[in-house]
């Protein structure tokens, strides 16, 4: 499934240290439009965890997580 | 033929910078072979980290600021003026008085500017201590302050210096300590994520400090609007807050030039996050808050990415391969009070080690805040 997933926009944060993935794609929910998918790029274990809870928690849609060799794709859709 | 580097911006950045370049080149500069121009809108720089203590009535808005020309040395041409486009197919700026001017190498330095209009009810209902007029306005607020409930709300996603909010909340706590109030304050740090900072360390640090300190913690608390009329917060994953005292830490914005320039759609210049040098660009680089990078937007961070670039220029200046790289290399001091401090330090990919406080860290702050203007100077 996740091949398929073709994202609007893709948010790399990958290395990020301060303030972190999640406050990134925070940043960028904030400016785009309901029903774009978001790309995160993340090398972030812990992306993984808070990122899945904080979706659940605004309720946006966690779509998927995809593993690469050394990083993460979590696909987003916003939802508002 | 005469090589020109433009700068523009006259932060932290830029001002390294200039006077990295103007020691690494000075032979070049002699010579004529190069010419180093900056370009900013205003003769002064203002040093943002002076702010953080004014609401406290410890700094004037006065002290932040110095004229650029005490700040760049002679060999740096310095053009007060504003940046209206930038055209990196024909690699040239254009300015303000419709003049252009050409360059070989372009390094966009130009900070981060607040943008607390596009919350709803934020510019009514709020405070902030991230620019002189709200430092100033906040310590009024703050004076005459006797009750109720105050919030320092994270509301911004990016914003300067992520330290910032953690060393406020814990300033008033202590200032208002001091003076026999904080019985009759309730204080309450909201943060946008389920915890207290981004940095996992800096939040398992924070969070039993503010047990400690009867300062209440809210995660996941994103505010979408303010009602100034009925002093509440609304949140996007649908909370309310009600607040007699709001700071906010208000969105930030990179710059409609980036976005015009076709160098970053979000208005932050998109960099390789360690040579500096733009994605969507030749001979174009960004310093400072400007430059989107995996890292926090402090002065640490522009000071440091300066020198890499410094060096970058100056390598390629004389036909040589450019190897100096930046490696995410941020410091920061955080306030835990009046007259306590700790500090951290990290890289790309790392977790700080927290230290417990010191009031020696705290004098070490405030003398680095009087010493930063060597700093600008490039000096340290």
């Amino acid at each position: 499934m996740s091949e398929s997933i073709s994202p609007d926009v893709t948010v790399d944060s990958r290395g990020a240290t301060c303030p972190g993935p999640l406050m990134d794609l925070i940043g960028k929910i904030k400016k785009v439009d309901p029903d774009t998918v978001i790309e995160l790029q993340t090398s972030d274990n812990g992306s993984k965890g808070d990122v899945p809870e904080w979706i659940d928690e605004a309720g946006h849609e966690m779509l998927d997580v995809v593993e690469h060799d050394d990083y993460w794709s979590l696909y987003v859709r916003t939802t508002k | 033929m005469t090589e020109r580097i433009v700068i523009v911006g006259g932060g932290t950045g830029g001002t390294v910078l200039a006077n990295r370049l103007a020691d690494r080149l000075e032979p070049e500069l002699d010579s004529g072979d190069v010419e180093l121009v900056l370009v900013n809108d205003g003769d002064e720089q203002f040093y943002k980290p002076t702010y953080l203590y004014v609401p406290f009535g410890k700094k004037d808005v006065s002290e932040a600021t110095k004229p650029l020309a005490d700040l760049l040395p002679r060999d740096v041409e310095f053009w007060n003026a504003r940046v209206t486009e930038v055209d990196t197919d024909a690699e040239r700026v254009v300015l303000d008085n419709r003049r252009g001017l050409s360059y070989d190498h372009l390094v966009l330095a130009t900070g981060a500017s607040l943008t607390p209009d596009e919350v709803p009810g934020l510019v009514e209902g709020g405070h902030h201590f991230y620019g002189p007029e709200g430092a100033e306005a906040l310590r009024e607020e703050l004076a005459e302050f006797r009750e109720g409930h105050l919030v320092l709300s994270v509301i911004g996603v990016p914003h300067m210096c992520p330290a910032a909010p953690v060393e406020f909340v814990l300033m008033v706590d202590d200032w208002l300590r001091k003076r026999g109030r904080r019985e009759d304050v309730e204080l309450t740090y909201t943060y946008p994520i389920q915890r207290a900072h981004g940095l996992q360390s800096v939040a398992d640090w924070v969070t039993p400090i503010f047990e400690e300190r009867g300062i209440n913690l809210e995660t996941f608390f994103n505010v979408e609007s303010v009602d100034p009329d009925a002093q509440v917060l609304e949140t996007m994953e649908g909370a309310e807050m009600d607040y007699d005292l709001l700071v906010g830490i208000p969105p930030h914005d990179g710059s409609d030039l980036v976005r015009e320039a076709g160098l970053g759609e979000d208005g932050w210049v998109e960099v390789d996050s360690t040579t500096l040098e733009a994605e969507h660009a030749e001979d174009v680089y960004a310093v400072g808050d400007i430059a989107d990078v995996p890292t926090s937007k402090a002065g640490s961070v522009a000071h440091y990415e300066a020198g890499t670039v410094a060096d970058r220029i100056t390598s390629r200046v004389r036909g040589q391969t450019p190897t100096a790289t930046y490696d995410g290399k941020t410091v920061c001091f955080i306030e835990t009070g009046m007259d306590e401090a700790t500090f951290v330090d990290f890289e790309y990919g790392s977790e700080p080690t927290m230290r417990d406080p010191t009031k020696a860290i705290h004098w070490a702050k405030l003398g680095y805040n009087e010493s930063y203007w060597l700093t600008a100077r490039g000096l340290i």
